[in-house]
């Protein structure tokens, strides 16, 4: 008997824990998680290296597409190879960063279907943290050296004048970037409790998204412009922040200042793919399966 | 264990009407010890959303549990059982805070489910039977060790819970293989010590058996009843194998189309079923049918050898004398209804009703 009142008590410490801060506590599972993920795949490195080598190598088939347009044209959209390089390793690493964090998330619609998720919403975490965590794959970071590569080169060549606000916009803009894409991710997923076989719709948003914003806007029509500023707003992952950089004219002749909104976008975004992603999940819990 | 549920049981027994009714009756015995887990009306509709047409979309609306109300006290192993889409999984994810009920009242351990599923997960076990909680690529131990730190169970009782589940389970040789690479049955015993490690104070498991060996299912069966017994765990367990039943539960809910049709022990459910046992008699030669008083009836008859029905409550005694009395009898035995015909007959009367 005593055994089992120390075990309540302990039980309610946990649960205190819990209501202390359900992020601290999702970022803490989501390690947990991850890490034992990193561990397993660290047993067999040498799987682990050719596979992240495949994942390098396969991202990098991107950019060699964009170079061999380029052995025919001078430019694209008016703007030249190290400028759409530039476009290409901030698109590259902001949504290779998110891939890496949280792109495994795409998988749900098949844990709702086959009902694995049912196994989640029993242990003590939140499910967001289990989901995005679920199949933690290391290699992934082979996207993300592809384009810290071609930034790399990018910069190199590209040829700015280098102010102050413009290197502390380059982390920024990686940075929220990175949380846009985290956001598509999760509000694609979320959408995922509605409709179960939508990861090819989430597809179009996440990696189609990247690719789009690997070439300049001036190439794409303006509605797609209008649609990548304001409904899903991938043009502040790179378009906004990469124009600024380079002094180009803004798309849909933006102001200025909207360069260095991406962080506050970014929050918004992350904000917005929260509420869905609870709506979502409440959706589940009363329709079940 | 048996004797001091035996003690609970017995006011039950005495009224065991076999209908709904039970169930309200136990909240009075419920007050004696406080109730563990608690449904007061439980109720949940799905809206099914069925395709008419291209684009068109019919809703309906399916109520798969339908005022369900029931006190589970604290130490009870209870068996859930009824046909399938009865309303047992639903029951089930319900009292783990996996969906919302859509009316009613529900409570285990004074925690409302669904409004605080993470804080209830600390306090409770889940084994689900057909779809694992352990990490499918990985070691079995992996699982193990992610348990620990997600639960947050302190190194010293997590050491010795493993340890007596890995003996008792006999786990020791499985702990480095990855879950997939196991079978059935190992799998299951790996399930049911991942839902252990964190004392949960009350274990579910749905289907626990399915599809197991009959060495698997004894070795689970084993293991739950002694954890029962020796812990004071809960147990609450749905299963179609109503030798779990029989083995494990003191007392038995039986549920169909969502709604509570028996509540009490097993030897109850024949009464409520108003089943009927079998005399099996040996004549020295071939007779006609015997003239059996009624309402024993003859059943069958194979050569010399006869079956004859009669009320499972009543007493074979009586029957055996007049037998014996009139006709030349080799030998007899006596059989005992199966609770599959009983249940059976339940639904088919509920059904005809």
């Amino acid at each position: 008997m005593a055994e089992a009142t120390e075990a309540t008590e302990a039980a309610e410490a946990a649960g205190a824990g819990v209501r202390r801060g359900r992020v601290v506590e999702g970022v803490r599972a989501y390690g947990l998680i991850a890490g034992m993920w990193i561990r397993s795949t660290m047993a067999y490195r040498t799987s682990f290296a050719l596979t992240t080598f495949g994942n390098f190598a396969m991202t990098a088939l991107d950019f060699v597409a964009i170079l061999l347009m380029f052995s025919r044209v001078d430019a694209l959209g008016g703007w030249s190879l190290p400028e759409v390089a530039f476009l290409y390793g901030l698109s590259a690493v902001s949504f290779g960063l998110a891939d890496l964090a949280i792109g495994s998330m795409e998988r749900l619609g098949r844990r709702v279907r086959d009902g694995t998720l049912d196994t989640l919403l029993v242990r003590p975490v939140p499910v967001l943290a289990q989901v995005a965590a679920d199949r933690f794959g290391l290699r992934r970071l082979g996207r993300v050296v592809q384009g810290l590569l071609v930034l790399g080169y990018a910069l190199a060549v590209v040829g700015v004048d280098w102010t102050a606000a413009k290197l502390l916009l380059l982390p920024v803009a990686l940075l929220s970037g990175a949380g846009i894409f985290c956001a598509v991710f999760v509000a694609a997923a979320a959408f995922q409790f509605v409709a179960q076989d939508a990861s090819e719709v989430s597809n179009a948003f996440t990696y189609g998204g990247t690719t789009m914003l690997q070439y300049p806007p001036a190439v794409f029509a303006l509605d797609l412009v209008r649609g990548a500023t304001f409904v899903v707003p991938l043009a502040f992952v790179n378009w906004l922040p990469a124009s600024f950089v380079l002094e180009r004219p803004y798309p849909l002749d933006l102001p200025g200042w909207v360069a260095f909104t991406p962080p506050l976008v970014a929050a918004a975004c992350c904000a917005l793919a929260g509420l869905a992603w609870r709506a979502g999940l409440r959706s589940y819990r009363s329709t079940g399966s | 264990m048996a004797e001091t549920t035996e003690t609970t049981e017995t006011t039950e027994t005495t009224e065991a009407t076999g209908m709904a009714e039970t169930a309200e009756s136990d909240g009075a015995t419920g007050a004696r010890t406080p109730a563990f887990i608690e449904l007061d009306g439980v109720e949940k509709v799905f809206d099914v959303r069925r395709k008419t047409g291209f684009l068109k979309r019919e809703r309906r609306q399916v109520r798969a549990v339908d005022g369900l109300s029931f006190t589970v006290s604290r130490g009870e192993m209870v068996g859930y059982i009824g046909p399938n889409g009865a309303g047992k999984s639903t029951t089930i994810k319900m009292l783990t805070g996996i969906l919302t009920p859509s009316g009613g009242r529900l409570r285990v351990a004074g925690i409302d489910p669904s409004r605080e599923r993470t804080r209830l997960a600390h306090r409770i076990g889940v084994v689900f039977g057909q779809r694992t909680t352990l990490w499918w690529d990985l070691p079995l131990i992996d699982s193990y060790r992610l348990m620990h730190r997600m639960y947050r169970i302190p190194d010293a009782r997590y050491r010795e819970n493993l340890d007596r589940c890995v003996e008792l389970l006999q786990l020791a040789e499985l702990l480095d293989v990855p879950v997939r690479q196991l079978s059935l049955g190992q799998r299951m015993r790996g399930d049911i010590a991942a839902a252990l490690l964190h004392d949960p104070e009350v274990l579910y498991l749905d289907e626990p058996t399915i599809g197991l060996d009959v060495v698997s299912k004894a070795k689970v069966r084993g293991f739950l009843r002694d954890l029962n017994a020796e812990r004071g765990t809960t147990v609450l367990l749905t299963t179609h194998d109503l030798q779990d039943i029989e083995q494990l539960c003191s007392r038995v809910m039986v549920i169909d189309h969502g709604r509570l049709m028996y509540d009490g022990p097993l030897s109850g459910l024949h009464e409520a079923g108003e089943s009927e046992r079998t005399l099996v008699v040996d004549l020295e030669r071939e007779l006609p049918p015997i003239r059996a008083p009624e309402p024993a009836r003859v059943v069958r008859v194979e050569g010399p050898r006869q079956w004859l029905a009669f009320p499972a409550s009543a007493s074979a005694a009586g029957l055996v004398a007049r037998i014996a009395a009139e006709y030349p009898l080799v030998d007899l035995s006596v059989r005992e209804p199966d609770i599959e015909s009983v249940i059976a007959k339940m639904y088919a009367e509920r059904a005809g009703a």
